[in-house]
Parts: structure tokens; C-alpha cells; sequence
């Protein structure tokens, strides 16, 4: 179903933030948003990448208005977050970082409410709560207090409750932080499901992993500040050309190929190391000019090669040659920003 | 633009009751609405958790039955009778403490929200910021209606006499409405405290001289002439003055009922605006 909406153009920008500023303690204290500018097209996931403590809760509280901020604009869905906070809430959903949901209230008396709150008809808040339980697996559980649920559940209901209102935006504030592998990958079934019915999302994560499925558009954040934006191959490209792995058809092969490489000048500044586990000789790439002269070359050295593959570097390696430090892993993160935001 | 598609469209064949006016404000009926949703969520809360309800059920059994038995006797005496003459002083005091020792509640239970992701959520929500604030001074104003009951039956298994049933009311009206008001100030305490635990602490610091500070539990001419003062315009003594003057005979009324209002309007126009500002600001 489609809703026509004035207020946006299709195609457009959903989300339009520009120099965002938000510090908390005084303009002295810390700069949680330190300027920040990011656009989220309509029907596309932008994630917002970054460590702990970068500002991503913040960008997420102020566009939920949430908090205001202390400078900058931000528009979505073509309203102004601090002079139609009233209109703009009727086109977002939010899913926090920790469910929020009513640990005390059923799977369905928490749908029921929000269903309520939103102006639904007793009826259609009934009929809309039990979809959405059908709709996230949730219908065996839908009597149970929320309290009880595991923790892939909780999400699920989240993500439910954000969908009764039909948002246009929705929020996903670091929607797997703290799930275990197999959960992580219910949830995301479950987003790419969303995305794939039309919701503009903005995702804010710090797992490469995530960024990487779920995200068409990449922001990277750190202290408040834009460090790095567009689209994943772009960014990776940005970041250091390519790995060209070679296998030569003779295993034995591997360490003269290496050899041979390395002599004719054409790794440039880099080596070709051996991977002797894969049966691969690995030589950092910059361009296909260079690519080229590589395969080139050892045709001509007479090498019988089995197979040739380029890789783009992995968004940890992204991350670390951008901010100078190494990105969170997933399984140890244990969120604090919300501690941040509550200063 | 496209938005959000259900795999089962025809539950998207009910359009909101009321989708707003363009310039997003919410309306009466529809903040009514939400209030109800939230109460309901309130009271679905203490159906789950029945504990809940122990302060407002026990509360005024043990307090009734503590001064009646305990201090009954001597201070009865002093006042120139016995156990029943206090029966009859001290329950239209209690009736003046069970909105206040309820309306503390009001603020641990709504600090408890903020620490749980739920209050995000209605934040973001297109519902007036009031409605939330309102659900739970509704619930509030149940559980001191509960309470009064049940002081009531303890009061006349004690012995109490009801010698004015329109005063009753009238006194019970007064009660519940200065507890609202003091709601007010415990929600102002719940957003801004970090702790439920800091909220329950600074309610009973502030609660205790109030109440005892009071004629609540006994006259106030053998009290020290400052504290006299403090008293006299006490609202816990102002509720209680008027209570009793409602309830019984031979008490007057009007300037217990004249200090009790004005704090009441007072608190009111200052408080329910500062909360509702407060909690719409919070961080």
C-alpha cells in the first residue's frame, strides 16, 4: 500500500542533517555531534558506523527528537526536528540499543498499546498487534510477559513495535549489540525484510559485519565528527586498492613465483608473501594498470596459474586506517553510550 | 511514497481514529485516549504484580492500629478522655496522611521508567507529553481511593463514628485532590532524581517533618511556640484540621480548608507545568 506524502519527493532525501553540533555540560564540555552533515535517500539503509562513545545514540536521539541539539539543522520526512517535533514523530520508528519495550506487559498488550497510542480503533490496534506477532514469530509467546523473552525475541518485538505506526524512517540504534551470532542473523532477517518493503532506515552499528549486510550507504563516525562516507566498495577502495591472491597449478611453485615477483619490481613498494594454507602467493595491489603487469609478467615467466582473485579489504582494516584505532569487536561491547547520552 | 507494506495488507484497512491535525497537535480526545492506553498499561501492572498494591492495602491497617493502641491511651487522656476520644482525633489525620504516603509512590515507579527504554519509546511517539504524566497520578489517585477504604474499615472496627457522611466525602474529596497535587512534586523528583532508591530517600526526608510536624496525630498547643507556626500552616495540618472538622463535630473547618486549597492551587501551577517541562526536556 501506498501513502502519498506532500511533504517528501521520491528519490529524495529522507533524512537531511546539516551541522549537527550537541555537547553535553556546557558548549566547554563534550562534543558528542561535533558538526555533523549526512543524508539518507529515500528507500535506502544508511549505516553510521563507529566505536563506542562516537555520538551515533546522540544522531539517533536528536532525530527522534529525543534531545535537541545546539546547532545545525535535521529534517525527516521533510519536517524540521526542532519546530515540528509533533509532526515528525508520526513518520519515525524507534529501536533503541535496549529494547524498549514494557517488561512487565505481554507480547500483545505492548503492540496493543502503542497500537492505541497510536490512534489505532481498539479493533484495529487488536487486529495490527496480532499481524505483527504473526508476522516476528511471536504469536507462540504472545501471552507471555515480555519479561520472560530471550533476548532475539525482545528485538523482535522492538522491531514490531516500531512497525505498527507504518513509519517512514525508521531508527535502528545498534539493533543486534549484545545477541549472540545466531540471533544477530534473525534480526537481520528480519531488517532486510523492512528495507525490502520500501522503509528508510538509518542503522547505526559498530560491527563491520552488520554495516556490511545490511547497509547500501556507509557513514563512519568517531568523537562527533564525520570521518569517511559513501558506498561500501567505495569506501574500501578509498582504503588501499586491492589483495590479488594468486595460485599457481604447481604447489611447489609457490615460493619461486613469490621469488620471481618480488625481483621483477613490480609489487612496487610491497611484498608478495606466501600463503603456503591456501596454496596462494598474496600481493598487495594499487591499480589494474599494476594487476595487469602482474599477471602479464608471470605468463610470460612461463608460471602455470590455477586461479586468480582480488579482495577488497575487510571494513575492519577500513576502520583502522581511517581512525588510527581498531574498532570494536562484536563480542566485546558492551554498549555505554547510552551513558554518554545521559550525561 | 512507499512505505511500510505488512504481508498481510488488509490490516492496513483501518485508518488511525484520528490522524492528526496538520499541524501535528494532539487533541482532547485523543490525548484522553492515550491516557487511557497508558492507564491501562498501569493497571495492568498491578494486576500482574499484586505486591504493588501492599502500601495502599496494609499501610493504613498498621498505621491505624500502631496510634490507636499504642499512643491512644495517654494522648487520649490528655485531651481529656480516652482510647475512643483519639479514635475519633486521629482518623481524619490518617485520612490527611494516606494521600500523601500514596502520592510518594508516584515518583519511584515513574523513575523506574526512565531507566528502561519504554519511556523512549513514548517520547517518540506522536502522544501529548502530558498523557504519560496523567496516566500515572489516574492510577495514583485509585490506589488513595483504595487505601481510604480501607482506613475507613479499620477506623470503625475501631470504633470510629462517622458523624458526618457528606463530610466523609467532602474530606476525602480534599484529600485525594491535595494528593494530586502533591503527585506533582514527587514526578518533578522522579525525572530529575538519577535513582528510584534517591527519589524514595529525599520523599521520606521531606514526608516525615511534614507529617509529624502536624496536628496529624496530636494537637499542637503543647508543641513549642516555633514549631506552632511551622504547623499552623503546614498543609499536613491544614488536611487534617479540615478532615476532621468535615468528619466530626466540634472542629472547625475553614482555615484548615482555606490552607489546604492553597496549597493545593499552588503546588498545582507550579509544579504540573515545571514537570510536564521537565520531563519533555529530559535527556
Amino acid at each position: 500500500m501506498t501513502r502519498s506524502d506532500k511533504n517528501s519527493i521520491p528519490g529524495g532525501s529522507a533524512v537531511t542533517v546539516r551541522g549537527l553540533v550537541k555537547h553535553y555540560g556546557g558548549p566547554q564540555g563534550t562534543r558528542a555531534l561535533d558538526g555533523v552533515d549526512l543524508d539518507v535517500r529515500e528507500g535506502t539503509v544508511l549505516g553510521v558506523l563507529g566505536p563506542n562513545g562516537a555520538g551515533k545514540t546522540t544522531l539517533v536521539r536528536v532525530l527522534s527528537t529525543l534531545i535537541q541539539p545546539d546547532a545545525g539543522s535535521a529534517f525527516v520526512a521533510g519536517y524540521d526536528v526542532l519546530t515540528q517535533p509533533r509532526q515528525l514523530r508520526r513518520k519515525i520508528g524507534l529501536t533503541g540499543q535496549y529494547a524498549s519495550v514494557d517488561e512487565k506487559l505481554s507480547g500483545f498488550e505492548n503492540l496493543y498499546m502503542i497500537g492505541r497510542l497510536l490512534d489505532l480503533s481498539r479493533a484495529g490496534a487488536k487486529k495490527r498487534a496480532n499481524d505483527l506477532l504473526e508476522r516476528f514469530s511471536l504469536t507462540d509467546a504472545a501471552k507471555r510477559t515480555a519479561g520472560t523473552y530471550s533476548g532475539g525475541m525482545r528485538r523482535r518485538l522492538d522491531l514490531a513495535a516500531s512497525m505498527i505506526g507504518q513509519p517512514a524512517v525508521l531508527y535502528l540504534d545498534e539493533p543486534t549489540t549484545g545477541l549472540d551470532p545466531r540471533t544477530r542473523n534473525e534480526v537481520w532477517t528480519e531488517v532486510k525484510r523492512m528495507v525490502g518493503e520500501g522503509v528508510t532506515v538509518l542503522l547505526t552499528t559498530q560491527y563491520m559485519e552488520e554495516a556490511e549486510q545490511l547497509a547500501s550507504e556507509l557513514t563512519v563516525i568517531d568523537r562527533g565528527r564525520i570521518i569517511a562516507e559513501g558506498g561500501i566498495s567505495e569506501l574500501k577502495a578509498k582504503v588501499g586498492g586491492r589483495t590479488l591472491r594468486i595460485r599457481p597449478a604447481d604447489p611447489l611453485q609457490l615460493r619461486t613465483m613469490a621469488a620471481d615477483l618480488d625481483a621483477s619490481g613490480l609489487t612496487g613498494l610491497a611484498t608478495a608473501t606466501v600463503d603456503a594454507e591456501t596454496g596462494t602467493v598474496i600481493v598487495p595491489v594499487q591499480s589494474d594498470e599494476q594487476l595487469t603487469a602482474i599477471v602479464g609478467h608471470l605468463a610470460a615467466a612461463g608460471f602455470a596459474l590455477a586461479d586468480i582473485a582480488t579482495e577488497l579489504p575487510s571494513l575492519d582494516e577500513v576502520f583502522l586506517s581511517l581512525t588510527g584505532q581498531k574498532a570494536s569487536a562484536p563480542q566485546d561491547a558492551p554498549a555505554r553510550e547510552l551513558e554518554e547520552a545521559a550525561v | 511514497m512507499s512505505t511500510a507494506t505488512l504481508n498481510k495488507p488488509e490490516s492496513l484497512d483501518q485508518p488511525p481514529l484520528h490522524a492528526g491535525e496538520a499541524d501535528g497537535r494532539i487533541g482532547l480526545r485523543a490525548n484522553l485516549r492515550h491516557t487511557g492506553a497508558l492507564i491501562r498499561r498501569n493497571l495492568l501492572w498491578i494486576k500482574k504484580d499484586p505486591e504493588s498494591m501492599f502500601d495502599a492495602l496494609l499501610m493504613p491497617v498498621v498505621f491505624t492500629l500502631l496510634f490507636v493502641y499504642v499512643f491512644g491511651g495517654s494522648i487520649g487522656k490528655a485531651m481529656g478522655g480516652g482510647q475512643d476520644a483519639y479514635v475519633q482525633y486521629v482518623i481524619p489525620g490518617m485520612l490527611a496522611m494516606m494521600s500523601m504516603s500514596i502520592a510518594q509512590a508516584v515518583g519511584t515507579g515513574f523513575n523506574e521508567d526512565f531507566h528502561k527504554g519504554i519511556m523512549d519509546r513514548f517520547r517518540s511517539l506522536p502522544i501529548g507529553r502530558g498523557s504519560v504524566l496523567f496516566a500515572k497520578i489516574s492510577v495514583e489517585i485509585m490506589r488513595q481511593l483504595i487505601a481510604i477504604a480501607v482506613l475507613m474499615l479499620v477506623a470503625v472496627l475501631v470504633g470510629f463514628d462517622i458523624e458526618s457522611w457528606p463530610g466523609l466525602f467532602a474530606a476525602v474529596g480534599l484529600s485525594v485532590l491535595f494528593g494530586s497535587a502533591v503527585m506533582w512534586i514527587f514526578l518533578v523528583l522522579g525525572v530529575t532524581l538519577k535513582s528510584p532508591q534517591s527519589v524514595q530517600a529525599l520523599g521520606f526526608l521531606v514526608m516525615m517533618p511534614l507529617q509529624f510536624g502536624s496536628s496529624i496525630f496530636t494537637p499542637t498547643q503543647n508543641m513549642p511556640g516555633w514549631l506552632q507556626n511551622f504547623t499552623e500552616y503546614n498543609p499536613m495540618s491544614g488536611l487534617a484540621d479540615a478532615a476532621r472538622g468535615l468528619m466530626t463535630t466540634g472542629h472547625p473547618v475553614a482555615h484548615g480548608l482555606w490552607v489546604t486549597l492553597a496549597w493545593t492551587v499552588g503546588l498545582t501551577v507550579v509544579m504540573a507545568p515545571y514537570a510536564i517541562y521537565k520531563f519533555a526536556k529530559k535527556s
